[in-house]
């Protein structure tokens, strides 16, 4: 297990946290999901065989924030 | 230009929105009108689309499902300015928040904007400029003056002034000299000083810093969890609420107008943008809140306990006065130096200062040390057994006049120290540890806020605890105690109090842990007291214990502002609906404002009370100045 924290563009509404926590938790190889939505980070314990860092920018990027750094 | 390239989508979609609501009061049935009606809500609505497209997809219920959904139908039934309208003031406020919260957060990308780049390296006398990354522990550096000091170090030549007000908000800046600790991102204002790197990266005062105030924002007060947990029934119960005035009435615009305002915008984020913007002020004026609890608690303080070394006083012990009743002064200091070198209590240390600054040769060790916790030290030197403490440690009936000595001595604030052979006392030192200039107006401002009571208490003698809470006005004190003493009076009083202890972080943390909030001050170079306190004061400066309660009382009062608020328009948006008075743009746009209203409200709390704004900024010029000095050298 690994974990990862991906510092995103300001996420502003709480809705965001659940749309990003909800889609990246039904992706095989994650473990856990925090959306720390005040520093617009999300920190993901995941299995680095099952899915890749990159995978997981992947899939928020494509749910419409940007990914700024990997942290 | 500039501008107009950053914005043009949301100036396209303005100038659609005011051309649909003239070409509406004209002729909304116009082909025309309908064109361009459409356009403004494929354009301004597509984001909204994708986002309950996808949401959709991991079955989520989003307010951006509801406003889709709501769109979709105005459409059916042929209003398609409301549609317009509707999307254009959700994707125009949803722009206006981000810009708005992102300001509410601004206090901690100014801590991150402090992090140099850049450190002066010397390696076999020769300079190299490093970036920052490639700096490890042990590397030797060399600063210039009004220069940053680029990382966490101790000195190791050169004493010099530091001003560390970017960390601790403390505007006086601080002598150092060998061996003193320097932190990262402080600068150096006058002298040149070689330093040893200790800590690099992450490990940094500064990283921590930034980590806790991150933390601190993200952490969920109590308030805050229920506010989110009304806010998730909220929203379903609004929509249920819609399908049953649709079965009802079976007025579609009744329902979906309904749905609009089904999302507790405001509501939600009414309590967190109150503690970011009052964690990220605090934290400029070198006050770390643990989260939004400890800013609650800290607000519904009545009864402050304050240790007293170290908090209250200077914690610098001095020896003031030495009453020989056997030999000389010289040779009394001289054998009680040399039995206290084997401790290293602030008390010790006064005394082995002051044989120093007396030039007494003191060289010589002491055999069969005895350590007596809370009572003093037992030792051996030339065959002689001596011991220096307090009263606890004499075994005989101390002579009446040098009992009176002594009280006189501790009413005047001296903790006396008695130094006795086995026989008779030969001498006694009297110790006093100044008061803090900053202590009294506390004390006495502190009262203004709304505290009920101060409450001192210390392991220190009871007349020299007498002396030091009536000079501050301290209600009540209480001496003699040994640090779990403190802890269970604390306790007792939490029946019917709310407390608050305040503390050094030296020996304290069982008392920090039982008060409901506590604060440790001094906490620049104390890693416990930074990780068990509710609130940290960067600086040495207690006063800053006003700031902290003002702050804490005015963000909860911001916060109580805003939840107010946002419940009061969502019942003014639920009966509106219902008497017919609010259409679907009316909604959103009362919902969006609110919204606005909220964070505009909370970013009041950056602004509070940050005297000397002045000063900062200019203080940043000088900073941004040195540093482009630093990259050119």
């Amino acid at each position: 297990m690994k974990k990862t924290i991906l510092q995103l563009e300001t996420v502003t509404c709480p809705s965001c946290i659940k749309r990003i926590e909800g889609s990246l938790k039904k992706l095989s190889g994650v473990d856990h999901v925090e959306v720390k939505f005040n520093a617009s980070k999300v920190e993901v314990r995941h299995d680095e065989n099952e899915i890749t860092i990159d995978a997981l920018s992947h899939m928020i990027t494509k749910l419409g924030y940007k990914v700024l750094s990997v942290i | 230009m500039r501008w107009l390239k950053h914005n043009l989508y949301i100036v396209t979609i303005s100038i659609l929105f005011v051309a649909s609501i003239i070409l509406d009061n004209l002729d909304p049935n116009n082909i025309i009108s309908k064109i361009i009606m459409t356009l403004l809500t494929l354009f301004a609505g597509f984001h909204i689309f994708k986002k309950a497209f996808m949401d959709l997809r991991y079955k989520i219920i989003g307010i951006d499902l509801l406003v889709t959904i709501a769109v979709v139908a105005a459409f059916i039934i042929g209003d398609l300015f409301e549609a317009a309208a509707v999307t254009y003031l959700f994707t125009l406020g949803h722009v206006l928040e981000k810009k708005s919260l992102e300001k509410t957060r601004s206090a901690l990308s100014a801590l991150i904007d402090l992090k140099p780049t850049l450190a002066r390296v010397i390696d076999k006398n020769k300079e190299t400029m490093v970036e920052l990354n490639q700096l490890k522990p042990k590397d030797i550096i060399l600063v210039k003056p009004g220069e940053k000091i680029p990382t966490d170090g101790v000195i190791i030549e050169g004493s010099v002034m530091i001003d560390e007000q970017m960390m601790t908000g403390e505007s006086m800046p601080v002598y150092k000299e060998v061996n003193d600790q320097v932190f990262g991102a402080t600068l150096l204002q006058s002298g040149y000083i070689k330093i040893e790197v200790t800590k690099v990266g992450s490990d940094t005062r500064l990283s921590k810093i930034i980590h806790m105030v991150e933390e601190a924002q993200d952490k969920k007060a109590h308030t805050q969890k229920f506010m989110e947990v009304f806010s998730k029934y909220y929203t379903p119960l609004v929509v249920l609420f819609a399908i049953i005035i649709y079965g009802m009435t079976l007025e579609i615009r009744l329902a979906i107008t309904m749905l609009v305002i089904a999302c507790p915008g405001a509501l939600v984020i009414s309590t967190p943008v109150s503690f970011v913007a009052g964690i990220g002020n605090a934290a400029r004026k070198g006050i770390l809140f643990k989260g939004g609890d400890s800013i609650e608690n800290l607000s519904k303080g009545s009864i402050i306990f304050f240790d007293k070394t170290g908090t209250l006083t200077l914690g610098k012990p001095v020896l003031r006065d030495i009453k020989v009743y056997d030999s000389t002064q010289n040779e009394l200091l001289k054998i009680a130096a040399i039995g206290e070198s084997f401790s290293e209590h602030p008390l010790s240390l006064a005394i082995i200062e002051a044989a120093r600054e007396k030039n007494i040769d003191i060289e010589d060790e002491p055999t069969d040390v005895e350590m007596k916790i809370g009572k003093g030290i037992i030792f051996r030197y030339n065959k002689v057994k001596y011991a220096i403490g307090n009263k606890q440690l004499i075994s005989f009936d101390i002579p009446k006049p040098i009992e009176h000595e002594i009280e006189m001595m501790e009413a005047q604030g001296m903790t006396t120290l008695i130094m006795s052979d086995s026989q008779k006392i030969l001498g006694l030192f009297g110790i006093e540890d100044g008061i803090r200039d900053e202590s009294i107006k506390l004390i006495r401002n502190l009262k203004k806020l709304g505290i009920k009571q101060t409450i001192m208490l210390t392991g220190d003698q009871k007349r020299v605890a007498h002396h030091i809470s009536h000079t501050l006005g301290i209600d009540q004190y209480y001496a003699g105690l040994l640090p779990e003493d403190k802890a269970s009076i604390i306790e007792s009083y939490h029946k019917e109090n709310h407390t608050i202890f305040v503390g050094d972080g030296i020996n304290d943390a069982l008392a920090l842990s039982t008060a409901n909030a506590s604060v440790a001050v001094g906490g620049m170079g104390k890693d416990i007291a930074m990780e068990t306190a509710d609130v940290v004061l960067l600086s040495e400066n207690i006063g800053k214990l006003e700031d902290a309660i003002k702050i804490s009382k005015k963000v909860k009062t911001n916060m109580i502002q805003n939840v107010v608020f946002s419940l009061f328009v969502v019942l003014f948006l639920i009966i509106g609906v219902i008497f017919r008075q609010v259409t679907m743009s009316i909604g959103m746009l009362v919902h969006e404002f609110s919204v606005l209203v909220v964070i505009v409200n909370a970013i009041r709390l950056l602004r509070y009370n940050q005297g000397g704004r002045h000063d900062k900024r200019s203080r940043t010029k000088q900073l941004h100045k040195s540093s482009s000095d630093l990259q050119k050298s």
